[in-house]
């Protein structure tokens, strides 16, 4: 029966290794020695718009096309993002489109789940027997609420479309509860807006930046390194907080090199500095926010002295930072970090964050925070569906600070917010938990798109038992990562730069503008964008009138018409700016006689939290220390290498090459301790006896001793990835912990520990 | 006349590697290959510890060894002042990559004949930045004509802290590094 097995998968990939090899080289270069080659810029090329889809950031780019195949992408000057400067992964997605690994057809399981035998199948025959499945699922566990969705990229959207059309609530994505959520939220319950996708921080006018496990740079986001670079430039002085000799500690005036999971401690301490002192924005604070009664005397026992104690800083230094700050303010910004999910008590260390921001007057100041503002653009008129689509993006989604307010005939969501954690959109693990235990009730079916769960989600041994659980589970991808290999159904989505796709809707400064995508080559196998598979698959579930469009031209026009657009136009323009109608600073407000835009019920900034405190949590963050290493254990801390998007792009030769395998980052005096040479290969094991795969050692001065770092997203397990062939150690193997916050939802996974385990091994 | 140079503004740079990639993909580097990379150095004991990224390329010499050293006269240098390679009569022999202090020579997979980078020559010729400037998020790189006086890369070697990679290797590069702030310490670099 089975036609198509996993050898065969390798056997295949393989045979379109070679033939593109041949082809690359007739095309882009002349394999003869001593002959010069034949550039693609020697030829006639075409350029086509798009926004870059290699990070959820999307840059406007612009590729270039010679003979029909992409052989560069470049910033799009016109667009505000990039400004016509690109990352290295943005530049890196013509080997994406290129990769030999690519899913190339529908494909069925005929095996058991997880062992990977597949046949090959036509896209009806395949989305036939997905809606067949996914139908039955809904009739024998009860209703659409048995079927969970998780999503991610672009085209994550529309799948959580399906989810709201048919009415399950248990849709998201992975950016909330293992990223940002808890930031978003703190930002709500204290100003009443969100941070939002790209982070509206003034560096162009700040004095004094205060980075607090923020890695710019190794965050590679076009935006941000160019401004925060541009600030240093222009003579901001910088602190970092940071166990780790991060990138921007190597530009800092200041590294606090923090004992991990003390950084709240740290935040009061500077809080109690700036009131204690009277260094803080007294007429702002007294304008603005309300609670600084409260906040004096629930701080005033959190002084540098007692900070330095428990932070393992000198006190000199936090005092001297302090009052840094304060000097500057309010050209005195403390940026908050985007992975905010750290040790659980995520929510209230954001919160201090944000009040001690308050405290230096910039929310809504130059050198701060400014007010971002989206573009207009007319929404498609889609039928008034069941719920609300939370989508598959990274912001709060759900109404983040409000009750669901589901229909009577739908379930609750199963991740038991209201239960486990009060706000936000969809927790991803607390989801993966109840489909495994069936608690409230059995998931049954699950969809996923572009989220790489396997590497994704802490307690990966659960994930599988989730997994195993279901009585039918599709996947939607480019790729055949770990997760896609497991499914009944693989789809395999077309990559960015070969379909349309909805509009990017973006800021930055006081610049809204929208960015078009069209495809810049025609499908390089039997692939489909996302739009279409979700619309194909909507009609045969029966919700066809949800996806009233024929074609998506059809869809992009409608939304255009109202600007005095045409998709014919975008393909030109690429990128429209809208005229500055928004207000990026509170004087903008008062000079037009309107109130400041805080949306909490007081109107005001919030210092102290009523809604917190009627929740039962701290209304006022409160220092509670998190658990200690056990004995002979590293705390494992976790980040980004610069040329990688998550687990997403170590398949990609052009990044891959450049940054092949991670390391895990040991101190050099710990590492004599263990008799540990640089370059060796070791296993780690966790404190749950979790092994990892073998990974070498990078002996450090430029991190504590008291933990490791390793960057997330390697050591992948999939046969059919020839090009990432399995280098180096995922994090993921050995976060088989994690710390709920019971605010936000959000799983903070820097609460697990490592030793050593063997030494030896190699890079595979 | 022109007097090509190439600066990268240590302050600015963040290591990020998208100079490297754009090189890849505008020069069709073959795959294993690199006519530009980056690595970082370290420096000092926990805490005092200093880091510093470095940049790995041609570097143009004036007194360019690789160009005395050519049995072919493959490896010149032009009117422009860029040592380039005249492919064509290149017998791809070595010596050159022996020549070079900066390693920053290779034989190209695919032709067969030594190859590096040539500062996108073909984009500098149209009045262009070299694709690796082009790109830099930062800002971090500069090029230009250290002729003309009110160039660019001629200001910032005016009002920076200027030195050039490995000064004792007597090649006079056309590289500049800016407001360096680590000596040269042996690299660590990356198996591949």
């Amino acid at each position: 029966m089975t036609d198509f097995s996993r050898r065969d998968f390798l056997k295949l990939s393989a045979a379109t290794v070679g033939a593109l090899t041949l082809s690359g080289a007739g095309e882009f270069g002349e394999a003869r020695a001593g002959s010069a080659p034949s550039y693609w810029w020697q030829r006639e090329t075409a350029t086509k718009s798009s926004y870059c889809d290699m990070c959820y950031w999307h840059c406007g780019i612009k590729a270039e096309v010679a003979d029909g195949r992409v052989a560069k992408i470049y910033g799009d000057e016109d667009d505000p993002l990039s400004q016509g400067n690109l990352c290295p992964r943005g530049q890196a997605g013509v080997k994406q489109l290129y990769n030999p690994d690519r899913l190339k057809q529908p494909l069925i399981n005929v095996g058991e789940r997880g062992e990977g035998d597949y046949r090959k199948a036509t896209w009806s025959e395949a989305l036939d027997y997905a809606a067949e499945k996914l139908s039955k699922v809904s009739e024998k566990w009860d209703g659409p609420e048995s079927i969970a969705w998780l999503n991610h990229c672009t085209s994550g959207s529309w799948f959580s479309h399906i989810a709201a059309a048919w009415g399950s609530p248990n849709s998201g994505g992975p950016a909330h509860s293992l990223c940002l959520g808890s930031r978003e939220i703190a930002s709500q319950l204290t100003f009443g807006l969100p941070v939002g996708e790209h982070m509206p921080v003034d560096w162009e006018n700040t004095e004094f930046i205060t980075l607090i496990g923020n890695h710019i740079g190794e965050n590679t986001h076009n935006t941000l390194m160019r401004d925060f670079v541009g600030a240093l430039e222009g003579g901001a002085r910088l602190a970092v907080v940071d166990p780790r000799y991060s990138t921007p500690a190597s530009k800092s005036d200041y590294w606090l090199p923090i004992k991990p999971g003390t950084d709240t401690a740290l935040l009061l301490s500077w809080i109690n500095l700036l009131v204690t002192e009277d260094r803080y924005d007294r007429s702002y604070v007294e304008k603005y926010a309300t609670g600084l009664e409260e906040l004096e005397k629930r701080v005033k026992d959190y002084t540098p002295e007692w900070a330095a104690e428990v932070t393992d800083l000198d006190r000199e230094t936090i005092e001297e930072v302090g009052r840094e700050m304060a000097r500057y303010r309010p050209h005195a910004v403390v940026p908050p970090n985007r992975k905010a999910s750290w040790y659980g008590n995520d929510t209230q260390r954001m919160r201090a964050l944000f009040i001690l921001n308050t405290l230096l007057g910039n929310y809504g100041r130059e050198g701060g925070f400014y007010f971002s503002a989206s573009p207009w653009i007319q929404d498609y008129s889609f039928p008034s569906m069941k719920l609300e689509n939370t989508g598959g993006g990274c912001g709060g989604g759900g109404g983040a600070l409000g009750e669901d307010t589901l229909p009577e005939d739908v379930r609750e969501r199963a991740d038991k917010k209201g239960e486990k954690f009060l706000y936000g959109s969809l927790s991803e693990p607390e989801l993966i938990e109840a489909m495994a235990s069936e608690d409230p009730y059995p998931i049954k079916g699950l969809v996923v798109t572009g989220n790489n769960i396997f590497h994704s989600a802490p307690k990966k041994e659960r994930t599988k038992e989730a997994l195993k659980n279901l009585d039918f589970y599709m996947a939607v991808d480019i790729l055949p990562q770990e997760h896609v290999m497991w499914a009944d159904v693989v789809l395999p989505e077309s990559t960015y730069l070969e379909r349309y796709d909805d509009f990017f809707i973006g800021h930055h400064k006081s610049t809204p503008f929208i960015s078009f995508r069209e495809p810049a080559v025609d499908p390089l196998y039997n692939t489909e964008p996302g739009w279409w598979i979700a619309k194909e698959l909507g009609k045969r579930l029966g919700l066809g009138e949800y996806f009233p469009f024929e074609d998506f031209e059809e869809y992009l026009n409608e939304r255009l018409g109202p600007l005095g657009l045409s998709v014919e136009e975008m393909k030109e323009k690429g990128i429209v700016k809208q005229p500055q109608l928004s207000q990026p600073y509170l004087k903008d407000y008062e000079s037009q006689g309107q109130e400041p835009p805080f949306g909490t019920p007081s109107g005001k900034i919030e210092l102290y939290s009523e809604r917190l405190e009627e929740n039962g949590f701290d209304p006022v963050p409160t220092y509670e220390g998190v658990e200690e290493p056990p004995e002979n254990y590293f705390r494992l801390l976790y980040g980004r290498s610069p040329v990688h998007s998550f687990s997403r792009t170590q398949n990609n030769p052009w990044l891959s090459e450049i940054d092949p395998e991670n390391e895990v980052w040991i101190n050099s005096s710990a590492a004599e301790d263990l008799g540990l040479e640089d370059g060796e290969y070791v296993i780690l094991e966790n404190q749950e006896g979790k092994r990892s795969k073998s990974i070498r050692v990078k002996k450090t001065d430029r991190i504590r001793e008291d933990c490791v770092y390793m960057v997330h997203g390697f050591g992948h397990e999939t046969p059919g990835m020839e090009q990432q062939d399995g280098k180096g150690a995922s994090d993921i193997e050995l976060q088989s912990d994690y710390e709920l916050d019971e605010i936000s939802g959000s799983a903070g996974m820097n609460v697990n520990y490592v030793k050593i385990a063997e030494r030896g091994g190699s890079a595979q | 006349m022109t007097d090509y140079a190439m600066a990268v503004d240590l302050k600015k740079c963040v290591g990020c590697g998208a100079c490297a990639v754009a090189c890849k993909a505008e020069n069709q580097v073959p795959d294993g290959v690199f006519r530009l990379t980056t690595h970082e150095e370290e420096q000092g004991t926990f805490p005092d510890v200093e880091t510093e990224f470095r940049h790995d390329q041609c570097r143009h010499c004036d007194n360019a060894p690789c160009v005395s050293v050519c049995p072919t006269r493959s490896s010149y240098t032009a009117e422009s002042g860029l040592v380039r390679i005249d492919y064509s009569k290149c017998i791809g022999c070595k010596a050159c990559m022996v020549a070079c202090p900066y390693d920053a020579r290779f034989i190209n997979p695919e032709g067969g004949y030594a190859d590096k980078c040539t500062y996108c020559f073909h984009r500098v010729k149209e009045g262009k930045d070299p694709a690796c400037v082009n790109t830099c998020p930062t800002g971090a790189r500069i090029f230009g004509d250290l002729d003309d006086p009110n160039s660019e890369i001629r200001k910032e070697l005016r009002d920076n802290r200027v030195s050039t990679p490995k000064e004792e290797a007597g090649t006079d590069p056309r590289f500049f590094y800016l407001n360096k702030k680590l000596e040269e310490v042996k690299a660590r670099w990356k198996s591949r």
